[in-house]
């Protein structure tokens, strides 16, 4: 199928993003990112090891920038401030690299994202010139202020962070949809390939996860799995489905010629 | 001289060591990194030149695996 998920000005043909971590060693990261079809991964920004070893490996060299779009995000950060801080240090990284995953998180418990924390940070990176994909709730005015604001997508959750327990609310997922004029992606609580292609299905221009790769038992074949839900889900929706209908009295096979 | 370094206080030999040869003390050369020192990012074309000054604080910071 030859249609692209713009972001930013650029397409990419792979509606599904994932993240790095959780991974036993960085030869399962890649073999599963490959697998996964993914174009643009995500990566966390974080205080180098003091005191390693030269030439320890590190996560870059298994995924080439010549290969893979790279989305530093905030994880960890509960403050627009130290959201801020972090991106403009990974754009320092990666050579000026503008397209930035934001989350600001609210609570370590939960991991429940700060939407006013996450507004404040949208302002300043936006202003700042930085490509923001911004993590939020699955609130609908939020989503559609943070569009105002000039975020590039908006990635609602399905359910909280590492939970794997699904799409939650599919109709303010729709609301979210059906009001914005940037790409919609689902962020987080997707468990398997299922809940991805029910993303998909929704309307959704594309899903980005992690946990439900990684600590899936066999990462490798889950990831190959999302890639199919993913492109299931999309073809699906572009086709538009059957209305529902309680009961149909319009069976499938013809109701003239019977025998006898 | 004494710098704190990711949050940890750091003994230095000498004074005026610039940030290029810190990262090569700290077994960091050719890594991809970026360096924040008293709250600014110093460039990476400025590490040759940028000096270290007794109780500066230095962030070293890289891309780790994440969602």
């Amino acid at each position: 199928m030859n249609e692209h998920l713009i972001i930013a000005g650029k397409a990419y043909h792979s509606r599904l993003l994932v993240g790095t971590g959780k991974y036993k060693d960085f030869t399962e990261t890649r073999a599963a990112i490959d697998a996964s079809g993914a174009q643009i991964v995500t990566v966390a920004i974080r205080r180098v090891n003091i005191g390693q070893t030269a030439g320890e490996p590190s996560l870059l060299e298994y995924l080439p920038p010549e290969e893979f779009t790279y989305l530093p995000n905030t994880a960890g950060c509960y403050s627009a401030d130290d959201a801020v801080r972090t991106l403009r240090l990974a754009r320092e990284l990666l050579d000026g690299h503008k397209l930035v995953k934001l989350e600001v998180l609210g609570d370590p418990k939960t991991l429940y994202p700060n939407v006013i924390e996450t507004i404040a940070a949208a302002k300043v990176l936006v202003k700042d010139g930085f490509d923001v994909m911004v993590y939020t709730s699955d609130d609908p005015i939020i989503a559609k202020q943070l569009e105002e604001i000039g975020c590039c997508a908006v990635m609602p959750l399905a359910s909280l962070i590492g939970s794997g327990m699904g799409i939650l609310n599919p109709w303010n997922l729709q609301i979210i949809i059906e009001n914005a004029k940037i790409p919609v992606l689902v962020d987080a609580g997707v468990g398997c390939a299922g809940d991805a292609a029910i993303a998909m299905e929704l309307g959704c221009d594309g899903v980005l996860m992690n946990t439900a790769i990684a600590a899936a038992r066999d990462p490798i074949m889950m990831a190959g799995a999302m890639k199919k839900a993913i492109e299931a889900g999309r073809e699906s929706f572009l086709a538009g489905r059957m209305p529902k209908k309680l009961y149909s009295a319009s069976p499938s096979s013809p109701t003239s010629g019977m025998i006898g | 001289m004494q710098i704190f370094i990711n949050g940890k206080l750091k003994q230095l030999d000498g004074e005026n060591m610039t940030i290029s040869a810190l990262v090569l003390t700290l077994n960091l050369t050719g890594k991809r990194l970026a360096v924040e020192k008293n709250g600014e990012i110093v460039p990476r074309s400025l590490f040759l030149e940028t000096k270290l000054r007794d109780g500066d604080k230095l962030e070293i910071i890289g891309a780790v695996g994440g969602g």
